[in-house]
């Protein structure tokens, strides 16, 4: 008895030790001042970056890493007393409702100019850092490019019964339903709803599962933003059966998405958050996202990985962030049609 | 006693109350959307899927503890040691794992195309593919608590049972099941509630619950009373679920008992090798495919010249979250637990179901709930490790406390009361007589409340402090992005960790059991 609870004591006081030891580092700040940054995009496509700035720069930066909307729910809840500085965001939903609960600071012009206006929020509370093209990712084992429809409408042909996966979930998905509701109309794009559900579409948790699908072949094709395949071909070598088809036809099912960044208007450390904001539009982080993320530098002048089609080549829909606002209708028409639940 | 029972209840009020204020603002769609027909067969569905998990669990739960506690199966301790480890998978990244092996064409249907030429398997998704995952990772909750009974237990009567004539089915059937009915009430009322407020794994494998919906209403619209007044509708169901708990439990005997001498092991005979067989089938598919698919990913990634990241500081960062939570938990847990137990009227029961709402509603709700208190109210502990734990006894307390309270049931009252005449005083008497006799309990509670917050994702990534990182957090964060490689390294470290941490708490346990008997 004696023993063990020398031993439980001896655990108690290595756990609070090895607690004190991990939450300590992060007290301490520095000369350069501090960042906190709320991430919605993951550890994994952006540390690296974010030790760049920290390094270059001197700033003690702190990330809370996590999923968009539940941190943008986060900075909602948090509201005046945010500790965040940034908000970083895997696509445009999160940070308009950030926006529009009068979280977000203006940006300056000088950073705003660097990307597209359609790539950034029309009052200037956040702007674009990179980019992503919706495509439609198919088994090349099963299938030819040239099998594939000109849109994504010909896809509620009976032949594709059964051949389809998507994720209407996915925040992107749903942008480019917005986009088809701007370009087709409603009707239309209820009518292209109905027809892809009459093919039994296999339903995913996220583009990444359907990515995975497509290469073992449990589908032949599925709607995705293109830079998941990417990481399959890392991991899996250039053998992996799947490849991006890019629409190119100006419509929806061409779509080009952005993640962004917003400066919360409570920041305390404004200066340092321009800071991050302008490195991440420097030609240094675009050029990382290009090569290392496979997403779409939106400065002009920084290259497109080799294997990708560059932005300017795509006939990508030419549509604005802020007319991809209304996610309410969206997801009422998904109700409506049984998409969603 | 009830000062601090109060309290925690008061503390387990705070996620019921952001609820109601929130919910409150819930717009006409949201009320359009819960008062459709389509809504109740969802939540149909989603309790359901509960009760089938639950009874499927509970089978496997009882069956595997028995062996590793009461027969002479080869490898009882180390089995002891693995069987609770399905636990310590996030659900999410366990059902990634199950259709990353089992899918029509996953890497079994690879193996098999090579051997037998088979080109597609039947479909995982749906209800039967999220009962058996779900039922995989929450037997362990059943297989703990049976445990503890079966390690105290009174075996006295059962032999009593056995001279008189009863087989043993039938000993097990009229004397060993009573003695662990409230302890499997308690138990599968865990394993409910998590099939109910669970999101990862039935969203993975396509079935639409209750809780899904509450979280879509996140993901999509960040719509946050839509998503509320969901939560208090889930409440409801769960009020349910905690009075037909309560009445099975109520309508077990009590049974105290002295319980110190050493069982008599039973032999399996020819039936070993089917015990061994049924060990052996739960922890290939709990276990070691998760386990396998994993290893599969590591080596394909680093043959692609992928790197292992940084482990130590997640490490440290899950592994003394897990522990401070585990003890906090179980300190909290007493003062609830001894009352319901010892002072049982209305009050008591009352306190003791409250503490059940934090465990009634999804991990987001609670973390945002705290969110909510600590950024606009305790602005000084906010993101701090105090409100992370303070959110993990919120998220565990139910789990602690089952454990606790059938133990506690278990300790004749005449020991303490003969403690108590010979002077000692209520905490010396608590400290000598009643902790020693509860420890199998207490540990078990502590184990379950270890593994889960090992795994534990919403609270911990929005209430850490910034920049705290655990292994189940980066586990998260590289699968969602499919860098699968990355994710199998912490993965596999979290896995091996727990199962250390489980030796350790095993080890802990039968000793102090040993040294209690001499």
């Amino acid at each position: 008895m004696i023993k063990t609870r020398y031993w439980l004591t001896l655990l108690l006081l290595a756990a609070i030790l090895a607690g004190c030891a991990s939450f300590s580092a992060s007290s301490q700040a520095q000369d350069a001042g501090r960042l906190v940054i709320y991430s919605g995009r993951s550890e994994s496509l952006v540390a690296p970056i974010i030790e760049q700035f920290s390094q270059a720069s001197g700033i003690k930066v702190e990330v809370r890493y996590g999923n968009t909307s539940e941190l943008a729910a986060t900075l909602l809840e948090e509201g005046k007393n945010s500790p965040a500085d940034v908000f970083y965001a895997q696509d445009p939903g999160g940070l308009g409702a950030v926006a529009n609960a009068g979280l977000l600071a203006e940006l300056p012009n000088e950073t705003l100019d660097k990307v597209e206006s359609r790539f950034r929020s029309a009052q200037g509370l956040w702007v674009g850092i990179s980019g992503r093209a919706r495509v439609v990712v198919y088994n090349t084992q099963l299938l030819k490019a040239e099998d594939l429809p000109a849109d994504l409408f010909g896809f509620t042909e009976p032949r594709w019964k059964g051949k389809i996966g998507w994720a209407p979930t996915n925040a992107s998905f749903q942008a480019m339903v917005t986009a088809m509701r701007q370009m087709w109309g409603e009707e239309k794009t209820r009518q292209w709803l109905v027809g892809i559900l009459a093919n039994q579409p296999v339903v995913y948790d996220g583009n990444t599962a359907v990515v995975a699908a497509v290469g073992s072949g449990e589908i032949e094709v599925g709607f995705v933003n293109h830079y998941y395949l990417y990481r399959f071909l890392r991991e899996q070598g250039n053998s992996f059966p799947a490849r991006n088809h890019f629409m190119n036809n100006g419509g929806p099912d061409s779509l080009v998405m952005v993640s962004g960044i917003g400066r919360l208007a409570t920041s305390k450390n404004e200066e340092n958050a321009l800071k991050f904001i302008n490195f991440l539009l420097s030609p240094v982080a675009q050029q990382y996202f290009a090569g290392q993320t496979y997403e779409y530098p939106l400065v002009a002048g920084v290259q497109t990985e080799a294997d990708l089609p560059p932005l300017e080549s795509l006939n990508s829909a030419g549509i604005t962030v802020d007319q991809l606002a209304d996610l309410e209708g969206t997801l009422n028409l998904l109700r409506e049609t049984g998409v969603l639940p | 006693m009830y000062l601090p029972a109060a309290l925690v209840a008061l503390a387990m009020s705070l996620p019921l109350l952001y609820l109601v204020v929130r919910a409150s603002a819930a717009g006409r769609s949201a009320w359009n959307w819960l008062l459709r027909a389509q809504t109740l067969q969802i939540m149909g569905q989603s309790v359901g899927l509960a009760l089938a998990v639950m009874l499927a669990a509970l089978i496997l739960g009882v069956l595997l503890a028995w062996l590793v506690s009461r027969t002479d199966l080869p490898g009882r301790s180390i089995w002891s040691a693995l069987l609770p480890l399905p636990l310590v998978i996030p659900s999410y990244v366990g059902a990634y794992l199950f259709v990353s092996f089992f899918a029509p064409r996953g890497l079994l249907q690879n193996l098999l195309e090579g051997w037998l030429g088979i080109e597609r398997l039947p479909s995982v998704y749906g209800f039967w593919g999220a009962w058996l995952v779900l039922t995989l990772m929450t037997y362990p909750y059943i297989f703990l608590a049976a445990r503890a009974v079966f390690s105290r237990g009174d075996r006295s009567q059962e032999e009593a049972a056995r001279s008189l004539g009863c087989s043993p089915l039938e000993t097990f059937w009229r004397v060993t099941l009573p003695q662990l009915r409230p302890a499997l009430a308690a138990s599968s009322l865990l394993v409910g509630l998590y099939v109910l407020r669970d999101f990862g794994a039935v969203s993975i494998l396509r079935f639409t619950t209750f809780t899904r919906a509450i979280y879509l209403q996140y993901q999509s619209s960040i719509d946050r009373s839509a998503a509320a007044l969901l939560s208090l509708v889930l409440i409801l169901v769960t009020v349910g679920f905690l009075i037909a708990e309560q009445r099975i439990r109520r309508s077990a005997a009590e049974n105290p008992h002295t319980a110190v001498h050493p069982a008599e092991v039973i032999r399996l005979g020819g039936w070993q090798v089917a015990a061994l067989g049924v060990v052996f089938l739960i922890l290939l598919f709990g276990l070691i495919f998760p386990t396998g698919v994993l290893f599969y990913w590591l080596i394909r990634g680093l043959l692609a010249g992928e790197r292992i990241a940084n482990w130590l500081g997640p490490l440290l960062g899950s592994v003394s979250s897990a522990g401070l939570a585990a003890m906090v938990t179980v300190v909290f847990a007493f003062p609830v637990s001894v009352l319901s137990v010892r002072r049982s009227n209305w009050l008591s029961q009352i306190l003791e179901r409250w503490s059940y709402i934090g465990y009634a509603v999804p991990g987001i709700v609670v973390a945002l709930a705290l969110v909510f208190f600590g950024a606009n109210f305790v602005p000084g502990l906010y993101q701090t490790l105090f409100m992370l734990l303070f959110a993990y006894v919120i998220l565990f307390l139910p789990q602690a406390m089952g454990s606790i309270q059938s133990s506690l049931r278990m300790v004749q009252r005449s020991l303490e009361e003969a403690a108590a005449s010979l002077g000692e005083n209520p905490l010396r008497v608590f400290q000598r007589v009643t902790l020693p006799l509860i420890t199998p309990g207490v540990a078990s509670a502590a184990a379950v409340v270890f593994l889960t917050t090992m795994k534990e994702l919403p609270a911990t990534l929005l209430l850490a402090p910034t920049g705290f990182s655990t292994l189940a957090t980066q586990v998260w964060g590289a699968v969602s992005e499919a860098y699968f490689a990355r994710a199998a390294a912490p993965a596999l470290i979290l896995i091996l960790a727990s199962s250390i941490s489980m030796f350790l708490i095993n080890h802990h346990a039968t000793l102090s059991g040993s040294s209690q008997r001499q």
